[in-house]
């Protein structure tokens, strides 16, 4: 076997773990389209606010601390305690939670019945506040995310997956590298996926929520209150944001970047379809190979590397050219 | 039945000329329904040409072939004389078929008077550059377009309301000022879907009045559907009667009146 | 009071579509024009020309292009920052192979080489729409800002990487380079805006403009009716980028002096311009300039009352700065979707008939 194959494959390998990350951030976006029709450009800064909320509890942080020192010439920094990472999590879900209720009750609820770009151009507003809020409560400054659900153990894995290390270089003669952290991260989303989809499917919050998502209006008539089913989905987004975040902080730290990876989300959705779960999973593990496979067979080698910022989005365009309605998307009928 | 191969007089005088529009077996599917079967008319100058027919009848389907929205599976449609390739519908607005809609597709976010002026759209050719200096060819352009624009608005009688934005109007309004759209294009042939649907008895008097008067003042020819008989009846020249997709006839609105298919299709199967 | 169209009369249609029917807005407007064009360069130094009054001449034809092409046409375009790009590096292009060319011709060119760019990324748009096409602009975005950085061509092999703009004289007077004297610089992209705004005005009040909005308002009643949808798009996404590309060029040649592309025409570059224009107002040219304005003057408020008076650190206020630009672009969207232009027309309205309102 060819060493050039060999590599692809392991290139292959290391894009559907992307993939799968990317995936995760497009399914956020999916949960809120379906249910509201809000495209939630924000998505990916609720990520990033998501880990910086996490990191600063985990830490002890006090919020706003340099805005109150600038201020009143105080000192605070920390609280001078560490709160371990499960209590941690749960404080941080509730932090989206309660996010998500102040979204819908001070900008959404708001805009009932507005124009889907309006609303896109709102959530676009939201990114910004919701970025300047995180540095201002947390600080700007590159983060670690390092998470240990039980105290010294559980810690989340990184590095390089010796077994597989050892196992393709028994088979190739060459070991693939592969990090134990997007291991981890591709079973914790098929977890994740699988959460949900139970969710919708076996629970009457779910059932209201597939109801909602087909038609407002009927929903309504059969008494589901479209209020907290947005609150619902919001603080669904707000969780898988924060599983997303937890993963991209553990591998890049928490930093301003991470919500221009999240971008990506948006071609994984345009491929996939903006109203479907496997549409996401699919387009995020095509994004992720594809741009992985083009950097590696004609990005580097010809057009001089960094392909990734763009290969995305290009193949997205160039894609909907032909099919409008996405992969999984159903046609759409004009009408007058 | 009357013979309408060389033009003919209508009862009360007006000349009817020769075919402006013909419609051959056309057949509409949507997937697999049908919704429109080998149906065949044909429209001719100057007269008011109704298509009724109860909900789901095919009418909308019709007028949507008419104005080249939809392209028919089977048959063809001749436009002065000469079959009418597929063509996109602008193309087809270009060659004088201008239309209102069911559910009034007004331009919500300009005025009146801007609405009406994009009616004479395909009549207006000055360049992006003549535009951008606008002093001469375009303003010039403007100005004429605009009394004819401004022609159909004293017509219509909204004189009044040509500068307020569209999205501030009453339905009856709106409706009024579609029409306008329509006519400023000063069309061949104008095909009104559904003119009356929604409106009370004055404003479909009203409406019916500025139909008539179009067609008597400008000699505009008249498409239009409506499932109101008794003001169908008042306004056309001829009727088509569709039902299930099927033309069940053709006539003056006596001939239909009186043609025992279309009574037991339309108005009802007396019972004792 | 003070606002009067009684007594005013058109007795043609000329004289009624003119820009500013009423006499009172007229003499306004021609006062503003002699205090832009007369006073201002003689009082003019370099803290105004570069904080406020060059960032504001220049944002403001970019954000009339953007308002063509998303208020006028509805399109929603997450490029902007690449085609201000491609008119900068255009430029530069310009600049360095033809010395002895007037800058005025650098610029129109750089515009119309951005417009062509422009067509090019607009030509999905007959088929994607709404925020599909909104996510199609951003592979513009990345795309351009991608080639500009790993072609050495657009940056003439220099070792940095960076593209600086050589000094050029307009009439014998020197408008680019560090030592170019304010009132040149200024004067010079007066010029343009005043120009931009005057063509984006009769560009849409005219046939053209009734097409875009037609498109953006009933996109299917607008192809039957006449418009071909495909010539409108792409028209406005020419002209849009027309404009934007000469934002880009003055941006670059007249006052940034230096590129980096990747920090001065980033996405954040797009969002701002979008921003202007949601706060100015969509679909409006006046609009246009209220929210350059308004956001080329936020930043400066923001420092003079951060900094200077309660004494934070400069990244405080940066992060202040994102929280109320986000907040204000929600507040807007829900109050007064058609911006700043919409509440000087009911402050208008309102003034027209005080002091008495019935």
């Amino acid at each position: 076997m060819s060493d050039q194959f060999v590599f692809a494959m392991e290139v292959t390998l290391n894009g559907l773990m992307a993939g799968v990350l990317y995936a995760l951030v497009a399914l956020g976006f999916v949960l809120i389209y379906k249910a509201s029709g809000i495209f939630n450009f924000a998505q990916g800064v609720m990520a990033l606010f998501a880990a910086m909320t996490l990191v600063g509890i985990m830490n002890g942080q006090v919020p706003f601390s340099h805005l109150i020192n600038a201020t009143f010439g105080t000192d605070l920094h920390d609280f001078g305690w560490h709160l371990p990472a499960l209590l941690a999590i749960l404080l941080t879900v509730g932090v989206m939670v309660l996010l998500a209720w102040g979204v819908q009750r001070f900008v959404f609820s708001h805009l009932v019945g507005q124009e889907p770009i309006i609303l896109f151009m709102a959530t676009i507003g939201l990114a910004y506040f919701l970025e300047g809020l995180a540095d201002l409560m947390w600080g700007s400054e590159i983060k670690t995310l390092n998470v240990c659900l039980f105290g010294e153990s559980g810690c989340l894995p990184q590095g390089i997956n010796e077994t597989i290390d050892a196992v393709t270089y028994e088979w190739f003669g060459y070991g693939f590298f592969i990090d134990n952290l997007d291991i981890t991260a591709t079973i914790v989303a098929a977890v994740l996926v699988a959460a949900l989809i139970a969710f919708s499917q076996y629970t009457k919050q779910g059932r209201a929520l597939r109801a909602v998502a087909d038609d407002h209006q009927a929903a309504l008539s059969v008494g589901i209150s479209l209020n907290f089913i947005w609150i619902l989905v919001w603080s669904l987004a707000g969780f898988v944001a924060l599983v997303a975040g937890i993963m991209w902080g553990a591998k890049s730290g928490v930093q301003f970047s991470l919500s221009l990876i999240a971008l990506k989300a948006l071609p994984v959705l345009m491929l996939g379809g903006f109203t479907s779960i496997p549409g996401a999973i699919v387009g995020g593990l095509i994004i992720g190979v594809g741009e992985k496979l083009f950097e590696f067979a004609i990005g580097a080698p010809f057009l001089g590397g960094a392909t990734e910022n763009w290969f995305a989005y290009v193949l997205a365009l160039v894609f909907l050219v032909f099919r409008p309605q996405g992969l999984f998307g159903e046609k759409i009928i004009e009408r007058v | 039945m009357l013979d309408t191969s060389e033009g003919y007089t209508t009862a009360d005088g007006r000349k009817i000329g020769g075919v402006v529009m013909e419609m051959k077996n056309i057949t509409l599917r949507f997937g697999g329904v049908k919704a429109i079967t080998d149906i065949s008319f044909d429209i001719r100058e100057g007269e008011i040409r109704a298509i009724i027919g109860p909900n789901g009848a095919g009418k909308s389907s019709m007028l949507n072939v008419m104005s080249g929205f939809y392209v028919p599976q089977e048959g063809e449609v001749w436009f002065h004389g000469k079959p009418r390739p597929p063509l996109k519908p602008y193309e087809v607005a270009r060659q004088g078929i201008a239309r209102t809609f069911q559910n009034i597709a007004l331009f919500e976010g300009m005025s009146v008077l801007d609405n009406v002026m994009t009616g004479r759209l395909t009549q207006m050719k000055t360049g992006l550059l003549a535009q951008s200096i606008w002093k001469g060819r375009a303003e010039k352009e403007e100005t004429e377009n605009r009394e004819i624009a401004e022609k159909v608005i004293d017509f219509l009688e909204i004189q009044a309301i040509r500068k307020t934005p569209v999205s501030r109007l009453p339905y009856g309004l709106k409706k009024r000022v579609e029409l306008a759209r329509a006519l400023a294009a000063e069309p061949k042939l104008l095909l009104l879907d559904e003119p009356m649907a929604g409106m009370n008895v004055e404003e479909k008097e009203d409406m019916s009045r500025f139909i008539l008067d179009v067609n008597d003042e400008f000699g505009t020819t008249i498409a239009l559907i409506e499932h109101d008989m008794g003001v169908v009846m008042d306004l056309s020249d001829r009727v088509v009667v569709m039902d299930y997709g099927k033309k069940i006839g053709d006539g003056t609105p006596d001939e239909v009146r009186n043609n025992q298919e279309v009574i037991d299709a339309y108005l009802g199967v007396e019972h004792d | 009071m003070f606002y009067r169209e009684a007594g005013d009369f058109h007795t043609t249609y000329t004289s009624d579509s003119q820009t500013f029917p009423i006499k009172f807005d007229r003499y306004r407007y021609y006062v503003i024009l002699v205090i832009a064009f007369l006073v201002v360069p003689f009082i003019i130094n370099d803290y105004w020309a570069n904080a406020i009054l060059l960032p504001f001449l220049i944002y403001a034809i970019a954000a009339i292009g953007l308002n063509i092409l998303t208020g006028y046409c509805g399109q929603v375009s997450l490029g902007t920052g690449g085609f201000m790009a491609v008119g900068a590096y255009a430029c530069y292009k310009l600049m360095t192979a033809f010395p002895d060319v007037s800058m005025f011709i650098h610029v129109i060119l750089a515009g119309a080489i951005t417009a062509v760019v422009g067509v090019l990324f607009g030509l999905p748009s007959l088929r994607i729409k709404g925020f599909y096409l909104a996510v199609a602009t951003l592979a513009a975005q990345f795309f351009l800002l991608w080639l500009f950085n790993k072609v050495p061509w657009f940056y003439n092999y220099s070792a940095s990487g960076q593209i600086n703009a050589p000094e050029r004289e307009v009439f014998g007077i020197l408008i680019t380079g560090a030592s170019a004297p304010a009132w040149a610089t200024y004067l010079f992209c007066l010029i343009f805006c005043f120009a931009s705004a005057i063509v984006a005005r009769n560009l849409t009040r005219g046939t053209v403009g009734r097409k875009w909005m037609a498109i953006r308002d009933m996109d299917i009643a607008a192809e039957i009716i006449g418009v071909n949808p495909l010539r409108a798009k792409l028209s406005a996404f020419a002209v849009s980028s027309f404009f934007v590309g000469i934002s880009g060029a003055l941006f670059f040649s007249i006052y940034l002096g230096a590129v980096e592309v990747g920090e001065a025409f980033s996405i954040q570059k797009s969002f701002l311009v979008l921003f202007m224009v949601i706060v100015g107002g969509l679909g409006s040219i006046f609009g246009s300039f209220a929210g350059a304005a308004f956001l080329v003057l936020l930043p400066v408020a923001l420092k003079v009352l951060g900094v200077d008076m309660l004494g934070w650190p400069t990244d405080i206020v940066a992060h202040f700065q994102l929280v109320i630009v986000g907040a204000l672009i929600i507040f807007f969207l829900i109050v007064e979707p058609h911006g700043l232009a919409q509440l000087w027309r009911l402050a208008k309205e309102k003034l027209r008939l005080w002091p008495f309102p019935h």
